[in-house]
């Protein structure tokens, strides 16, 4: 054992020096080269930044497109998910009541239409986007509050939707942050 | 020989031996059984418990006391297993044993060195060690010995079956007797060379009883991995109180030595034993004395088989099949010729030139009469032995002298007389080398006469033997005296993979150590004193019963019958012996999948309405469903013990097509049967519950 | 089809497809022969300078594991310190404390044996220099170790008989300059250009388009989760782990991260056929693992794309499947793949949260990782399925009528015996495990631990029981996932799982290559008509049916009272 002592501390300093420094080091060099110089991308409005590009943010007033329902209140300090069984009773009425104040918010949509991503958790609790349907569903509720036609909105809905990677692989999805940015930004 | 596998003889001792093989010191070997012993222990102390205590963790008395008597039947019959396995190896060997219990012995005393040995009759029982004594005609041989003087025919149907008598003598390779053969003929005086309880039979039959019968390599490994599932069963049912508990559901304890006793292996638990004593058992059959268990797995292993020509791809000797007198010689003078050097040479080639001599040229004629007839017509014959120095025989005459012998002696005496070899006659040799056969020359007075040619006559059948043993993967060399040419061409006839030509006994030696040297398993079979050190060095050396002591000692099996083919059963013995091991491990592993659809849902079922759906049986009760189980658990066991005993039948279709058929039967099987066994049990109780 | 499933489908073929060349390059780097990364000649001789290392030195066995087991050693007690200290050592912008004395016992065992259960969350439970220094570090070499551990037993595999295993030093360290490091380097350039940062700047703070006031945690994250998937270590920068969208931004990153933790497994695989020179029983085998993980990824792709039948009562619609926990860039099916992937691999890095995963995904997870070695780890999981193999091989040896032997090499009591430990182990600690959480949570609710028993679950009944039954599972598997609901940062948790982890570790590594040695060392026999031969179908399927039964034998009970009760009771 001894002698495999020494050469491994020996060995451990070299390994330490190279992963540990010069690996990270490097990456943090490249990551200059990148949006947002490897800080993470952030989007800025008149100057200001308003949040992150990846990062989703809460958003309860009626004028705003909701994001999904997060277990850390959008607080990216930390990140979570619900962790609740399927079949939890307290759940269960968790996401009821969740339907119910969606219900409240939106008069005039069916319960069935209500996709389950607007009443369920996401696993980060961070989760930045939606489901086209996700996002048209609040349409009507968003035209109401900004006395804009649904038209617009969904043709903006259209407009930020990024499409499955290649076309082919992967869900469609709506960046809510983008969207609620570009919506301030309709006269 | 064949008594039926139970019969009321055998299965009387075997059922008191179940009891017997209760005792925990002996269950201890089995660590399978004994942890059912303890739990059938834990399961009395429960029910009598119950009879006094109603709690709903005991259970009731009536369906305790049930489980403990199935569990205890469970243990019985894996006992009964073992022991009715051990009756019949033993009433196997009782019987070749009797034939020389308290026989009377001729024993010789030996009063100093001059005064006449003195002949005092003793049981055969007080013989000792290096203890001589005499047998006449119709005296039963005492005791295993090695003649030391004289000549008997001997009556060996005791022991072998072979009506035939053979002839046993002092010196040589024939020199063996065996206690319990009947002398026929003439006197001999024999050395006793075991000491009494110690023949080879006395150690088989040890060996069958247990007292020194060891686990094998193999039956240790299989041992351990059956302890090893023992353990994770002990875990899962240590395991299930807690998470019951955390499921707020009761389990009884009857239910978790049920649970328990089910799932561990027990089928093969309980017939390892059985299966192993059945495989020294099923080689005492083929007539064939085993000196360890481990042998008889070995010869499943076997790559290598070295057989003797003569004998075992043969029958016995070469005969004489064709004369070809040389070009100015006429047939029917050198056929006499060739009788006259052969009239005295009583080896079987010698026989059979005079045999065909007699049926050549027409009408077949009375041998000794026409040996006469043809000897009357010469003067004062002089008859010369084979010798080593002259490689030849044959006869003289006033006038005249004959020779018969091997091509290069024969050459040898005719050219040093100053003669020429006829071309024809050294062309005639070569294409009857390269034929198979033996050429012998005979010359008169030094000059070239012809050319006797002998063949091997290739046993009938052998050659599909040999092919059977090709595809189980073992490859065959014959042994052989002959030159390279003439084995070649018997190699090739019989279908052997290889040959040793001009066999010398260290050439065995050699070449089981180069087979062995890239890591094979050689068998081979020997008689003879010089075979010993290559039966030794073989990993499976089966010597023949009537060869040398030496041979009988540094072999590990004795075949009885003498019969050189015996080795291809031993090996389907050994490969039988493996399988039956290996498809009842997996059938009683398999049983399990259905045992946990039993049970499991019937230990929950009651807080987890749920679970119904896994009881895919739709068992009656929770109660019926473990009965049930347990049940089916125990009455396997017997079910199986014929299979065990008979062993799983071995065909030789290639490793992976028999892997397939095993798992299809044992291991497809082996999860259906319980299935089906459970729901009818189950059926049957739910008449009485 | 839907792009969900296509995404999936090209995701898994890709990976072969990637697997089959990096397998060669793997096979040549150990075999010594020349490729495409000889530039680190002059580095890997350096390194053998510096620490007086002879890498033509042969080892035995003995020697191999000695040497194995000693730096190990050495980075448990290095790692445990760093993380006792971290909050008085620098690059802790966050100011983030110092872990408790059971967190940093069983956070260093946890990164040490490639398992990286994470019971703190990484925005708070470590500073940047224990991310790197430690985590970082630990997730190169436990891989390394790994697949260094394996290649030993190649080296044994090879030979018709042989002492020697190689030289640990050399082949480790070739490891990890000639495949972890370069590989790595190139997926975290990847990363950082989808939006991955890889910067030291610490915490931010920003206000929101509402007007909340929140954080947002950061770091040089890119390097991480690279060395993190392709080693299979999983370890997350972020408490949500590749769910968090700063670790996993996008579908295409979500594909990298999921081809790079399967790649290595899969070309082991095919680096032994040529290593070894038995292509067909690399190709059986890989087979064997492939039909084994579909059948564990199927009933969960379907299950998850299904949706929940609970929240289906509720009346919404599920047009996508199951979202409790899931994110929408990835979508169920993604997600599904993901969980199964992770959890067959010993990855155990989530991009959904598997404590809110149907019943029967629940199920599948937790087998892949009883299993463990459908694929499985980088390097442990082959060693694991050989252990499979010895058990197989003496069965189906038995049943041919031929005292087993693989490869020529006949298998007797004494490796039955270290492959029965290895087997009984999982067995022992996964429901040992379990029963004493159980009993704890059943029987004395109220213990004053930093987490009561009482409150651990995070979900009641059977889910809860699973949420107990999974932890030691991952435990075992070195895996690392969780049903992350369970309170497990308490002295319990951190102890018990801490010595699961460290048995499970390095017995499954002790043990296959002792087998190797001690068989490598026998005579070599060779192959005749009756050998039974371990490259064919008939032998794969063997062996998946000893490591059905086995499994099913050991954890059906278990599993009945967890994931199959909630699965059939939510049927109802």
């Amino acid at each position: 054992m001894k002698k495999y002592l020494l050469t491994s501390i020996k060995l451990t300093a070299v390994l330490l020096v190279l992963l540990a420094v010069l690996y990270p080091l490097f990456l943090s060099a490249v990551g200059k080269l990148a949006r947002g110089n490897g800080n993470g991308e952030t989007i800025n409005v008149n100057g200001k930044i308003v949040g992150y590009a990846n990062i989703g943010q809460k958003f309860t007033q009626d004028k705003y497109f909701w994001s999904r329902p997060s277990a850390v209140d959008y607080n990216a300090a930390g990140s979570a998910g619900s962790n609740k069984g399927p079949t939890n009773p307290d759940y269960l009425r968790a996401v009821q009541d969740r339907i119910d104040t969606f219900l409240v918010h939106n008069p005039g949509i069916k319960k069935e239409d209500i996709p389950a991503e607007l009443v369920t958790a996401s696993g980060s609790g961070l989760d930045p986007d939606l489901s086209p349907a996700g996002a048209k569903i609040q349409v009507k509720r968003i035209a109401a509050a900004r006395h804009i036609s649904e038209d617009k909105i969904n043709t903006l809905v259209d407009e930020q939707t990024v499409r499955p990677l290649l076309g082919m692989f992967g869900p469609a999805k709506v960046n809510v942050l983008k969207l609620n940015v570009a919506l301030d930004e309709i006269k | 020989m064949k008594a039926s596998m139970f019969a009321p003889e055998l299965v009387r001792p075997a059922l008191k031996q179940s009891f017997i093989k209760l005792n925990p010191r002996s269950m201890f070997r089995n660590p399978v059984m004994f942890t059912v012993e303890i739990g059938t222990l834990v399961m009395l102390v429960v029910t009598l418990y119950s009879y006094t205590v109603k709690d709903a963790t005991i259970g009731n008395f009536g369906y305790n006391l049930t489980i403990f008597i199935v569990l205890f039947l469970t243990l019985l019959f894996a006992n009964f297993a073992e022991a009715i396995a051990e009756a019949r190896g033993k009433a196997q060997a009782d019987s070749l044993r009797k034939t020389r219990e308290e026989t009377p012995a001729k024993k010789v005393n030996l009063v100093g060195e001059i005064f006449t040995n003195e002949i005092e009759i003793v049981s055969s029982s007080r013989l000792q060690k290096g203890d001589f004594f005499v047998c006449d005609a119709g005296d039963i041989i005492p005791m295993d010995g090695e003649i030391v003087e004289g000549l008997a025919t001997i009556d060996e149907s005791a022991i072998t079956g072979e009506s035939a008598p053979v002839i046993r003598e002092a010196g040589g390779d024939k020199s063996s007797v065996t206690g319990g053969t009947k002398v026929l003929s003439d006197h001999i005086k024999v050395r006793v060379t075991t000491e009494p309880g110690e023949s080879f039979l006395d150690k088989m039959i040890a060996l069958v009883e247990g007292a020194s019968r060891q686990k094998t390599p193999n039956e240790i490994a299989l041992t351990i991995l059956l302890a090893s599932f023992t353990l994770i069963f002990i875990i899962v049912c240590v395991t299930l109180k807690p998470f019951a508990d955390y499921a707020n559901t009761t389990i009884s304890i009857a239910a978790f030595i049920s649970l328990f006793v089910c799932l561990i292996p027990t089928t093969i638990g309980g017939l390892l034993s059985a299966i192993g004593i059945a495989g020294m058992d099923r080689a005492l059959r083929a007539n064939v004395i085993t000196k360890s268990g481990k042998a008889v797995e070995t010869a499943g292993d076997i790559d290598t088989l070295l057989l003797d020509k003569t004998g075992t791809i043969t029958i016995g000797n070469r005969k004489a099949t064709h004369f070809w007198p040389a070009k100015e010689i006429d047939s029917k003078s050198f056929i006499e010729t060739c009788v006259l050097a052969s009239v005295a040479d009583e080896t079987p080639e010698g026989k059979s030139i005079v045999e065909l001599a007699a049926n050549s040229n027409g009408s077949p004629k009375n041998i000794d009469e026409y040996k006469q007839v043809l000897l009357s017509k010469h003067t004062s014959p002089k008859f010369i032995e084979f010798t080593a120095e002259t490689r030849s025989s044959g006869v003289d005459f006033e006038n005249e002298k004959i020779r018969k012998g091997a091509f290069d002696a024969i050459r040898n005496q005719v050219t040093k007389a100053g003669h020429n070899i006829p071309q024809e006659t050294e062309e005639r040799v070569k294409a009857i080398a390269s034929n198979g056969g033996t050429p012998l020359v005979v010359s008169k007075n030094n000059e070239v006469q012809g050319v006797i040619e002998l063949q091997d006559i290739i046993k009938p059948g052998i050659s599909e033997r040999f092919e059977r043993l090709r595809k189980m993967g073992v490859k065959t060399v014959m042994v052989t005296g002959d030159n390279p040419l003439t084995a070649k061409y018997i190699a090739e006839k019989a279908g052997v993979d290889d040959f040793i030509a001009e066999a010398k006994p260290e050439d065995k030696m050699n070449y089981i150590k180069q087979e062995q040297h890239t890591g094979k398993l050689v068998a081979m079979m020997g008689d003879g004193t010089n075979d010993a050190p290559a039966l030794a060095q073989a990993d499976v050396g089966v010597a023949m019963n009537s060869g040398t002591q030496a041979a009988k000692e540094a072999g590990n099996m004795v075949d009885l019958d003498n019969d050189p083919t015996k080795l291809i059963e031993i090996v389907e013995i050994g490969k039988q012996l493996l399988i039956t091991r290996g498809t009842i491990t997996t059938f009683s592993i398999a049983n399990d999948v259905a045992k946990y659809f039993a049970i499991v849902p019937a230990l929950f079922i009651t807080s987890i309405p749920a679970l119904q759906a896994t009881n895919i049986m739709h068992l009656k009760s929770p109660e019926s469903a473990i009965l049930s189980a347990v049940i089916f658990n125990a009455i396997i066991i017997p079910m199986l013990i014929p299979l065990s005993l008979r062993g799983v039948s071995y065909k030789p279709i290639g490793a992976s097509a028999l892997l397939r058929r095993n798992l299809l039967i044992y291991g497809l099987g082996g999860i259906v049967a319980p299935f089906i066994g459970i729901k009818l049990i189950d059926m049957v109780l739910g008449v009485f519950m | 089809m839907n792009t969900e499933l296509t995404g999936v489908i090209v995701t898994f073929i890709i990976t072969v497809l990637l697997a089959i060349p990096l397998g060669r390059y793997i096979a040549k780097v150990f075999a010594g022969e020349r490729t495409l990364t000889d530039f680190m000649n002059p580095v890997e001789k350096f390194i053998y300078r510096v620490c007086g290392i002879d890498p033509q030195k042969e080892m035995n066995w003995k020697e191999f594991l000695k040497a194995l087991l000693t730096i190990n050693m050495l980075w448990f007690v290095y790692a445990f310190f760093m993380l006792l200290f971290q909050d008085k050592l620098p690059l802790n912008p966050d100011g983030n404390p110092a872990q408790t004395p059971d967190l940093a016992f069983n956070t260093a065992i946890s990164f040490l044996v490639n398992c990286d259960l994470q019971h703190y969350s990484g925005e708070s439970g470590l500073t940047y220099l224990t991310q790197l220094f430690v985590v970082t570090f630990l997730q190169f070499v436990s891989a390394a170790t790994g697949i260094a551990a394996l290649v030993g037993v190649f080296n044994a595999l090879k030979a018709k008989t042989t002492n020697n295993l190689g030289n640990f030093w050399q082949i480790f360290i070739k490891t990890i300059t000639r495949i972890l490091l370069p590989i790595s380097i190139i997926i975290a350039i990847i990363f950082i250009f989808n939006g991955m940062p890889s910067s030291f700047a610490g915490k931010d703070t920003i206000v929101t388009m509402q007007g909340d006031t929140v954080g947002v945690s950061r770091g040089p994250v890119a390097g991480m989760v690279a060395i993190k998937h392709l080693g299979t270590n999983g370890g997350g920068w972020f408490g949500a782990n590749s769910a968090h969208p700063l670790e996993n931004p996008n579908y295409f990153t979500s594909m990298i991260e999921l081809i790079a933790q399967t790649v290595i497994p899969i070309a082991m695989l095919f680096a032994m056929g040529l290593y070894i020179k038995r292509k067909k029983f690399a190709y059986v085998i890989f087979g064997i693992m492939t039909i084994g993980m579909l059948c564990l990824l199927i009933p969960t792709m379907v299950s998850e794309i299904s949706g929940s039948p609970a929240i289906a009562k509720l009346g919404v619609s599920q047009p996508t499947g199951a979202m409790e926990g899931k994110e929408v860039r990835f979508g169920p099916a993604a997600s599904g793949y993901w969980s199964i992937i992770t959890t067959v691999i010993s990855t155990g890095s989530v991009n959904s949260m598997h404590d809110s995963s149907m019943p029967v995904s629940g199920l599948m997870q937790l087998l892949g990782m009883m299993i463990n070695a459908f694929y499985g780890g980088c390097g442990v999981g082959i060693l694991n399925y050989y252990i499979y193999i010895i058990i197989a091989v003496f069965i189906s040896g038995l049943m041919v009528g031929r005292t087993p032997e693989l490869m020529g090499h006949k298998v007797e009591a004494r490796e039955v015996k270290i492959a029965a430990i290895v087997t009984l182990l999982s067995a022992f600690l996964i429901k040992g495990g379990a029963a004493l959480a159980a009993y704890f949570v059943a029987h004395h609710g109220d213990m004053a631990w930093a987490v009561k028993p009482s409150a651990w679950l995070n979900n009641p009944s059977y889910h809860g029981f699973s949420e107990m039954l999974y932890e030691f599972t991952s435990a075992n598997a070195n895996n690392g996932s969780g049903f992350e609901g369970l309170g497990d940062n308490n002295i319990f948790w951190n102890v018990s799982t801490g010595f699961v982890l460290i048995l499970a570790r390095f017995l499954p590594i002790i043990g296959p290559v002792a087998i190797a040695g001690l068989l490598a060392k026998k005579k070599y026999v060779p192959e005749s008509a009756g050998t039974l031969k371990t490259d064919s179908l008939t032998f794969g399927m063997m062996t998946m049916a000893v490591i059905i039964i086995i499994n099913a034998l050991s954890y059906f009970p278990a599993l009945t009272l967890g994931p199959i009760a909630e699965a059939l009771r939510g049927a109802h």
